[in-house]
């Protein structure tokens, strides 16, 4: 299988991805190591809010609310 | 929420460790965990302490201490702020994290969620690098048995090396044992903490800076875990440890992200090993029935009119249900009023004592209890409902793409929602937004949604003057009424919200992570007990307080003669010309101004200025207070302005003083006066405009 690195707002509803960068830096990049956004972590789309954005991912058991800026920051390793 | 004892930062942990250790030998207990983890509902299970808690990230931003006997011991317990991690930034965490570090307690309760343990022991693995003294609460057991996650204690507590109580605090399971876990800790119990095992590169930088840390004087501080915090140039404890200890410290090396990430990757791969030997998912798990149910409460087409129908719901059962007890309550009123007119001494005494106490005050606090205790008691309980389920944070992720494009912040949609309880507690509860020009955006515009106070003025203007028909379909129509009046105050949240943003408040939205706990079942006699005890007392409670003296204020304001007149009618005379244009009258306006204190005994005034009497009359029945208004030229448009001023005029009194405690300033106190009531003004000005110009009225 095909992988490629897509950032993680572009990971389709139900679709499951696994971190290979974060992109950010300072506070939110702490905030999302806290919450096991780290190197190597499955992260799986769950939910769409009505507006498209944000949406909502699964990370270690916990449901994650993101807004597109901060998701377009976290790039995932994705089948092509 | 309720609104004592709130205060956070540095100040809380400085009066912490300052408070005297409570009686001789008293064991000190902090209680560490999650958000969403259930931690204070273990807290008010051990101490019996009543304190709110809902099921959003960042709740609990006070610490509440209580005690707790067991086995002839009594032990001091301290709630601390759920926070994610203790190497973070926020206030909350600096709180925790000094009080585990600086406070010396002696036992660390870190309360975890069994539905998501592998999140939890990362805060678990970083309060064991800090003190060895540890019980692990493993909370929510009931809920992962119907998820189908069995967590393996006894392999959890050999796991991390400390004692592992598996408990569901709701139902009171599990406490005892963790009481017998923290009295055998406290009492000295050997445990054996988990170290986490960092990379060679951390690991020699520690090795390198530990030795210098040797002869800091007065910090009990584990030194492994202070060379960590140097290594990765932790700014925020260092500053807390120059404080605490007044000792130099070396230069650390500042590792900047890649030490950072190295440490926080090590302790998450540590978290997930651990996780993956003690927790077995079983395979046939069935369908997901919460994400299920996320899907519809979220989708494109089903998610904001299931949301307004909760909430017109919420409203049409308020009113519907609020109508007869209202009643009932102003006739027992009635009765006592007539029995205490009768009652001998009054002969003894002047006549206006007689008016004092009985037209105005005893008046005024009958109005305010029986039109504001049943919908209260209706409302808080359903909306505490909706609050315990989990679907508040929903609301804010429906919600988010609307504030983020008014330059605001997604959690403003919960400081929002707390708003329709109590401003003055939707206010401080804008402490979960950490940008401070965020905050202030969701401090200043809290107050567009009408709280608990000014909803019985939207409810008994919509049953009077929209809700015509009367009966099912009349208050049918009323809820339609008040829920559009809502709409209006969330629209013109958002379009202040972007014009501050643009003028006074400019800036960037910050980053938006919110955790959407899972949906909990509700537990309906805790939330009837508590709901009514801490939402609707209080607030009913506040009411009291204010409405008393202010019935003395103004039967004396009405009763106090000034050029022919009374003080109200000559005020309300002044105010004349500027309500006309509003499409009020003076006494409206009056009546506004004299409802700062609260805004509970609006109408009371406007009627008894209207009945020119100088007392306040109760009117037995919506009828009956709808001859007084129409025989003193009320028309739907005055209702409608009326209601639009209800929902955009300066905060009460109790709001403008927790925003200038929140904001610590004058300047943007009085911001939050003027923003709403020009908002208001303008409104009505108008709809009056309009109104005249097209010849409807």
């Amino acid at each position: 299988m095909k992988f490629q690195q897509i950032p993680l707002c572009a990971l389709p509803l139900g679709g499951a991805g696994i971190v290979r960068e974060l992109a950010v830096s300072g506070a939110t990049r702490r905030r999302m190591l806290d919450l096991g956004l780290v190197q190597g972590t499955r992260v799986e789309a769950v939910l769409r809010s009505p507006a498209g954005d944000p949406k909502a991912y699964r990370v270690r058991g916990a449901l994650i609310a993101l807004r597109s800026e901060e998701a377009g920051q976290i790039l995932v390793e994705y089948p092509k | 929420m309720g609104l004592t004892k709130q205060s956070t930062g540095s100040g809380v942990l400085k009066e912490l460790l300052s408070a005297p250790p409570g009686r001789e030998g008293e064991p000190v207990i902090a209680l560490a965990g999650n958000p969403n983890t259930g931690k204070s509902t273990v807290f008010n299970s051990l101490t019996g302490m009543n304190q709110h808690t809902g099921n959003w990230p960042g709740k609990t931003v006070a610490v509440a201490q209580g005690r707790y006997r067991y086995g002839g011991r009594s032990y001091r317990l301290v709630d601390l702020p759920g926070t994610y991690s203790l190497l973070s930034m926020s206030a909350e965490e600096e709180v925790a994290r000094d009080f585990i570090c600086f406070g010396r307690p002696d036992v660390t309760v870190v309360v975890t969620d069994a539905t998501c343990l592998e999140r939890n022991l990362n805060l678990v693995l970083q309060v064991l690098e800090i003190t060895p003294r540890v019980v692990v609460c493993v909370n929510l057991m009931e809920e992962a048995a119907r998820k189908k996650i069995r967590v393996d204690l006894a392999k959890l507590s050999r796991e991390l090396g400390v004692p592992a109580v598996g408990t569901s605090a709701r139902s009171g399971q599990g406490l005892d044992e963790l009481k017998a876990a923290i009295a055998r800790v406290a009492a000295g119990e050997k445990t054996a903490p988990r170290r986490v095992a960092y990379p060679r590169e951390v690991e020699a930088a520690v090795a390198a800076v530990k030795p210098l840390l040797e002869n800091l004087s007065g910090a009990a501080v584990n030194r492994r875990w202070l060379a960590l915090r140097l290594v990765e140039g932790d700014e925020a404890l260092l500053a807390s440890l120059a404080r605490m200890t007044a000792g130099e410290l070396p230069p650390g090396n500042r590792g900047g992200d890649g030490m950072r990430d190295a440490i926080a990757a090590a302790i998450v791969a540590e978290a997930e090993k651990i996780f993956r030997r003690v927790v077995t998912l079983e395979q046939d798990r069935g369908p997901d029935l919460g994400r299920k149910i996320d899907e519809a409460l979220t989708s494109k087409t089903w998610g904001i009119p299931l949301m307004l129908c909760l909430l017109g719901l919420v409203f049409w059962l308020t009113v519907q249900g609020a109508n007869y007890p209202s009643e009932l309550l102003a006739g027992a009123f009635a009765r006592a009023e007539s029995w205490l007119a009768g009652q001998a001494f009054w002969a003894l005494l002047p006549e206006w004592v007689f008016g004092l106490v009985v037209l105005g005050v005893f008046r005024t606090l009958a109005w305010v209890v029986s039109v504001m205790l049943p919908p209260m008691a209706i409302f808080f309980p359903l909306f505490t409902l909706l609050e315990d389920l989990g679907y508040l944070p929903r609301v804010a992720f429906n919600l988010d793409h609307y504030f983020k494009k008014a330059c605001a912040h997604g959690k403003q949609a919960l400081t929002m929602c707390m708003g329709f309880g109590c401003n003055a507690a939707g206010v401080t509860a804008c402490r979960i937004i950490d940008s401070p020009r965020e905050r202030m955006l969701a401090i200043i515009t809290n107050n567009f949604v009408p709280c608990n106070g000014r909803f019985p003025i939207l409810i008994t203007l919509a049953a009077i003057f929209f809700g015509g028909a009367g009966g099912a379909p009349g208050n049918g129509l009323a809820a339609l009424t008040v829920l559009a009046m809502v709409l209006v105050g969330v629209a013109v949240t958002l379009a202040m919200s972007k014009l501050l943003a643009k003028t006074i408040l400019r800036g960037l939205p910050s980053s938006f992570i919110l955790e959407m706990p899972p949906f909990r079942k509700p537990q309906v006699g805790r939330i009837l007990v508590r709901s009514v005890l801490d939402r609707t007392l209080f607030v009913l409670g506040r009411a009291v307080m204010v409405a008393a003296p202010a019935g003395a204020v103004i039967w004396l304001l009405a009763n106090i003669p000034a050029g022919g007149r009374s003080l109200l009618a000559y005020g309300a005379g002044l105010l004349e010309p500027a309500g006309r244009a509003m499409g009020l009258d003076g006494c409206i306006l009056m009546a506004f101004l004299l409802g700062l204190p609260a805004n509970e005994i609006v109408i009371p005034i406007a009627v008894m200025s209207y009945l020119g009497m100088g007392v306040l009359e109760e009117p037995q029945s919506l009828a009956a207070l709808r001859d007084v208004l129409t025989a003193n030229g009320w028309t739907w448009l005055t209702a409608l302005n009326v209601m639009l001023l209800t929902l955009m005029h300066f905060p009460c009194g109790t709001t403008l003083l927790t925003i200038r405690k929140e904001t610590r300033s004058w300047k943007w106190t009085l911001v939050a006066f003027l923003v709403p009531t020009a908002a208001g003004a303008a409104a009505c000005l108008l709809s009056a405009a309009a109104a005249r110009l097209l010849g409807l009225v």
